[in-house]
């Protein structure tokens, strides 16, 4: 077992440091070390997209990512999207069309979703189902998915809210 | 078949049953903030690993554990050694203690593997890695047998033996000789081969379906802590954590009391993780004995497919004949189903299903259906939303369509030309109870997307229609009154999509409150009476008559605290809209809130519980209807539109109805275009990823339209019917018969591949 | 599946208070039926019991009316 190295890291917006051997992953980091199990395994190489999280507001497989390589860079999960305002628009209208079953998948979907509002703040039906071709759901057969996420894109343009919140 | 005693038919003045209110579990799960299977995280934990077997068929000969048990960070290893079955049961060796001996070899092998991933080990170590790498120390001795992982080659005379001593199990004559066929039942009605002399045209084909799973996205995972002080917790995604305890308490010979199963949220389950078969949690639990510390077990990806419990693969006989004018006279099948290791289908119950279900949308005079459990080298078969119905829907539905085809007939004219009613008898002889099969039938002839056209050449458009059953069972359901007017309601069903609020609504319905004064929680096994597992469509109808009963209980118990208060008799105060009014002296009237602000005055505190087993409970019908467009050169199917259409009984939460018609519905689509283990001949298998094993994504499907038709259900207040399985059912025939209009070919194998349909159609 | 007990009837009649008891009253009139349907002393598994159409939970001891109907099924419980 190689020694641990120090991770510097800023994590939804807070500036964390943690130790974590060079064989672990990005998703085991955040989930065994920092406690942040929100993130969740579904196949540990990169096909169900549950593992999503922003790597500098990129979409990426947290499990395909070392935990070594965020040092000094900046990670956003799905515990980063609300604050102390409530429920991030794109959660809200999620809550809202009842696009939630047993939410495992949920995470990652909103990591993707916030990624694509952040770029295309109204996308087609066809560009949603594009962009979560890579988070599987396995409960809801994406109908609600993805009307929470034109929903959503609808009030964010609405209220002017900065999408980069 | 039951008086329809309880239903409310036409009742429109519900307040919260019926409307759409937020889950009570979205905002944690929206943030991250629910905890599931493997999110445990506890002081001291250790990581356990199973050592799983690489031969699909094979001799355990020895085991040596040494090797792992001193590697730096090990603290534990089991093998069935640890597993020790009962003196008792071991010398009787009758069927309820084979079939314990084969829960044990399959939790931890003994003498045979019989799949490949067959755990025959387990260690506990200080991290996931290091775990993983002890687990690659133990060594293990096989003597490699052939293998055999399709049925028919399972049946041959000459077939590799799985089992030295299974005898088929059957109501006829017992045979003398092992085989690898553990049981075959039989449903034979009137006399079919008068009713196919009567008929006028026949149709006759075989079909295959592939074993598939029901792929949750959460692995199976758990926590199990046994204390120096004799209690073990088992944290764990389970769809049933009684079950679950009582399983875990016969393994362990352990009293029930000292088990306390705390079921997590799950991320999917589908029948897969019934607490009928226990993979991890009893090992975990052994592994924290010896090692005196918390350990966790979760499963990867490729563990999940291979050593979890997939639904039978099928290969199946079906013919069917009618009369010119439409008339079904008769219908025959042969099923014969994958049990994988170990004979399943007494415990999982997918014959009885399969076997009544797959005619019973039909009133067919004269019929027989056959039955064969068959053993392969492949895990052993649980089951999959609606088990074995979604198997034999697939051929029954493809006859019903190429018979309406020959007879120049609309295909939903030709199944109401058939329709059952109540009273209509099924292939089993039971009958039909008060069931909305013509209503559904209906509603998709009337629905827009039948009665919009389709252009556009290699374009075709498919019917199908199926049954389901559902379920009762034992429920149980406590609703304790807060002095603020608001309640808290505990029941024993595990959530696996939003019960927790469905079962809560009908109590709010009951209680005249709002749903926002209700906290509803599911409890563990400490905390609530015994309830039966969540599937089979059962828990907003059986639960919900839980919550219901609890709910009536409460108000009773406080019409006699408003009585006590009022100084009249019970029978004066009556109790509506959550307003406790009385007529005796002067007429006052008290709200629920106030009422429960006065119960320490008045005798203390009031829980109501509901303790039932509800008997007579509908079954429903879907009618799917699809648009596809087949690639002529690739052989690739486009969904272009997809309408599921179905009978729920009073839908509680319209939302979530359509939640689980919708992803029914796309299950079945994988199952239809998509699913299905790929095996070697040496009984590998090929594909135990999400790469190689591909369920639907979001751009594989459009939005699924839903057409809810209510048809109260019998023995429920509400007349609620169980509405999550039957959308399975039809979907992959649906396909079918849509590819067959677009292509001018049936394709008979599941699933419907590219290279099948162009095999079909003869391009390659 | 029994055909061949009973003399090729599907349909046959006993009397008993009990499963137990019509299971007994079906084996004098068509010997051989009880060793198909129990296995040492309970249901063989994987067969249920329903007396008109509603499943008998408590199996061998449930009662049975006069004129009731009695089958016996493969098991139909879970989903």
């Amino acid at each position: 077992m190689a020694a641990k190295t120090r991770v510097s890291a800023k994590i939804n917006g807070e500036q964390v440091e943690f130790l974590c051997e060079p064989r672990q992953s990005l998703l085991e980091c955040l989930r065994d070390v920092l406690g942040l199990t929100g993130s969740k395994e579904g196949c540990n190489d990169g096909n169900c997209g549950a593992c999503s999280v922003l790597l500098n507001g990129r979409v990426v497989n947290s499990c395909l990512v070392l935990g070594v390589e965020v040092h000094g860079q900046e990670v956003t999960t799905v515990e980063g999207l609300a604050d102390w305002r409530g429920l991030h628009p794109l959660q809200q209208a999620f809550l809202d069309n009842a696009a939630l079953q047993c939410g495992y998948c949920i995470p990652g979907i909103l990591i993707t979703s916030k990624a694509l509002l952040d770029r295309e703040p109204n996308p087609s039906e066809e560009r949603i189902r594009t962009w979560l071709a890579g988070n599987l759901c396995r409960c809801t057969g994406y109908d609600k998915i993805v009307r929470a996420v034109q929903d959503a894109a609808v009030r964010l343009r609405q209220t002017g809210q900065e999408v980069n919140r | 078949m039951n008086k329809d005693k309880l239903s409310t038919a036409g009742r429109t003045d519900y307040q919260v049953v019926g409307t759409r209110p937020p889950r009570h579990d979205a905002p944690d799960k929206l943030t991250g903030r629910a905890l599931f299977g493997p999110d445990t995280n506890l002081p001291g934990m250790l990581y356990g690993k199973m050592v799983r077997s690489p031969h699909a068929h094979a001799r355990l000969r020895s085991i040596d554990t040494r090797h792992a048990a001193s590697y730096p960070g090990v603290y534990a290893v089991v093998t069935a050694q640890d597993l020790q079955l009962t003196e008792e049961s071991n010398s009787t060796l009758d069927e309820s203690a084979v079939n314990f001996k084969y829960l044990h070899e399959n939790m931890l092998a003994r003498e045979k593997v019989l799949y490949v991933g067959h755990p025959v080990a387990a260690v506990a170590a200080s991290s996931p890695h290091v775990a993983e790498e002890a687990a690659k120390l133990v060594e293990v001795q096989y003597d490699v047998l052939p293998a055999v992982t399709d049925v028919r080659a399972a049946m041959k005379p000459d077939a590799p033996l799985l089992h030295d001593r299974l005898i088929t199990q059957s109501l006829s004559k017992p045979s003398q000789r092992p085989s690898n066929i553990a049981s075959h039942f039989q449903h034979l009605k009137g006399d079919p081969s008068q009713g196919f002399a009567r008929a006028e045209v026949i149709v006759e084909r075989e079909f295959t379906t592939s074993t598939v799973h029901q792929g949750y996205i959460e692995p199976h995972a758990c926590t199990a802590w046994w204390g120096l002080d004799g209690n073990l917790t088992v944290w764990t995604s389970t769809q049933g954590a009684f079950g679950m305890r009582d399983q875990l308490a016969k393994l362990l010979s352990h009293p029930m009391s000292r088990i306390r199963v705390i079921p997590m949220e799950v991320g999917g389950a589908f029948g897969g993780k019934l607490p009928i078969y226990i993979f991890l949690e009893a090992v975990a639990a052994l592994l924290s004995r010896k090692a005196n510390r918390p350990v966790k077990m979760t499963m990867t990806r490729a563990e999940v497919f291979l050593a979890t419990n997939p639904t039978s693969g099928a290969y199946l006989k079906a013919k069917m004949g009618v009369t010119r004018e439409g008339r079904i006279t008769a219908a025959q099948a042969e099923l014969y189903f994958e049990a994988g290791a170990y004979p399943s289908a007494h415990v999982i119950g997918y014959f009885g299903f399969a076997m009544a279900f797959m005619f019973a949308p039909y009133d067919i005079p004269h019929g027989q259906v056959d039955a064969y459990d068959v053993v392969v080298n492949k895990p052993r078969t649980a089951a999959y939303r609606a088990p074995g119905v979604t198997q034999v829907n697939f051929p029954a539905e493809q006859l019903i369509d190429e018979l309406a085809v020959k007879l120049g007939m609309d295909p939903i004219a030709f199944r109401l030309k058939n329709v059952v009613r109540e009273g209509t008898e099924l292939m089993n002889g039971t009958t039909h109870g008060s069931i909305g099969a013509e209503e559904v039938l209906r509603a998709a002839q009337s629905s827009a997307h039948y009665g919009s056209p389709l252009h556009g050449p290699h374009r075709g458009r498919g019917v199908a229609h199926g049954y389901w059953g559902n379920w009762g069972a034992r429920s149980c359901c406590t609703i304790s009154v807060n002095g603020d007017g608001t309640v808290s309601l505990v029941s024993g069903s595990i959530d696996l999509s939003g019960t927790r609020t469905t079962v809560a609504m009908q109590a709010a319905e009951v209680l005249g409150l709002s749903l926002d004064r209700i906290k509803s929680s599911v409890g563990d096994t400490d905390s609530i009476g015994y309830t039966e597992m969540s599937g089979g469509s059962r828990t907003t109808f059986a639960t919900g008559i839980a919550a219901i009963t609890a709910a009536q209980d409460v108000v009773a118990q406080m019409r006699g605290r408003a009585a006590l208060l009022w100084g009249v008799e019970v029978r004066d105060v009556s109790f509506e809209r959550g307003v406790f009014t009385t007529q005796r002296g002067s007429e006052q009237q008290m709200t629920f809130s106030e009422v429960a602000g006065r119960l320490a005055e008045t005798g203390g505190a009031v829980t109501g519980t509901g303790n039932v087993d509800p008997q007579g409970w509908g079954g429903v019908f879907g009618t799917h209807i699809v648009d596809v467009q087949v690639d002529p050169e690739t052989g690739k199917v486009d969904i272009l539109r997809y309408t599921a259409v179905q009978d729920v009984g009073k839908a509680v939460h319209p939302g979530y109805v359509e939640g689980q018609m919708q992803g029914g519905a796309v299950q079945g689509i994988g199952w239809g275009l998509y699913e299905g283990y790929q095996y070697n001949t040496r009984g590998d298998m090929l594909n135990p990823g999400f790469l190689g094993y591909k369920i639907p994504t979001a751009p594989d499907v459009p939005m699924i339209e839903t057409i809810m038709v209510e048809v109260p259900g019998p023995n429920h207040p509400f007349g609620v019917r169980g509405v999550g399985e039957v959308p399975i059912v039809p979907p992959p025939a649906a396909l079918a018969n849509a590819i067959y209009r677009a292509t001018g070919v049936r394709v008979t194998d599941l699933p419907m591949t590219p290279v099948r349909i162009l095999e079909a159609m003869g391009v390659i | 599946m029994m055909r061949a007990l009973t003399a090729g009837q599907d349909r046959v009649r006993a009397s008993g208070a009990t499963v137990a008891e019509v299971i007994d009253a079906l084996e004098t009139d068509h010997p051989g039926i009880k060793e198909r349907l129990l296995a040492q002393g309970q249901l063989a598994p994987g067969i249920m019991v329903t007396i008109d159409c509603q499943c008998a939970l408590r199996g061998l001891q449930e009662q049975v009316g006069v004129e009731s109907e009695v089958r016996f099924l493969p098991v139909m419980a879970g989903g």
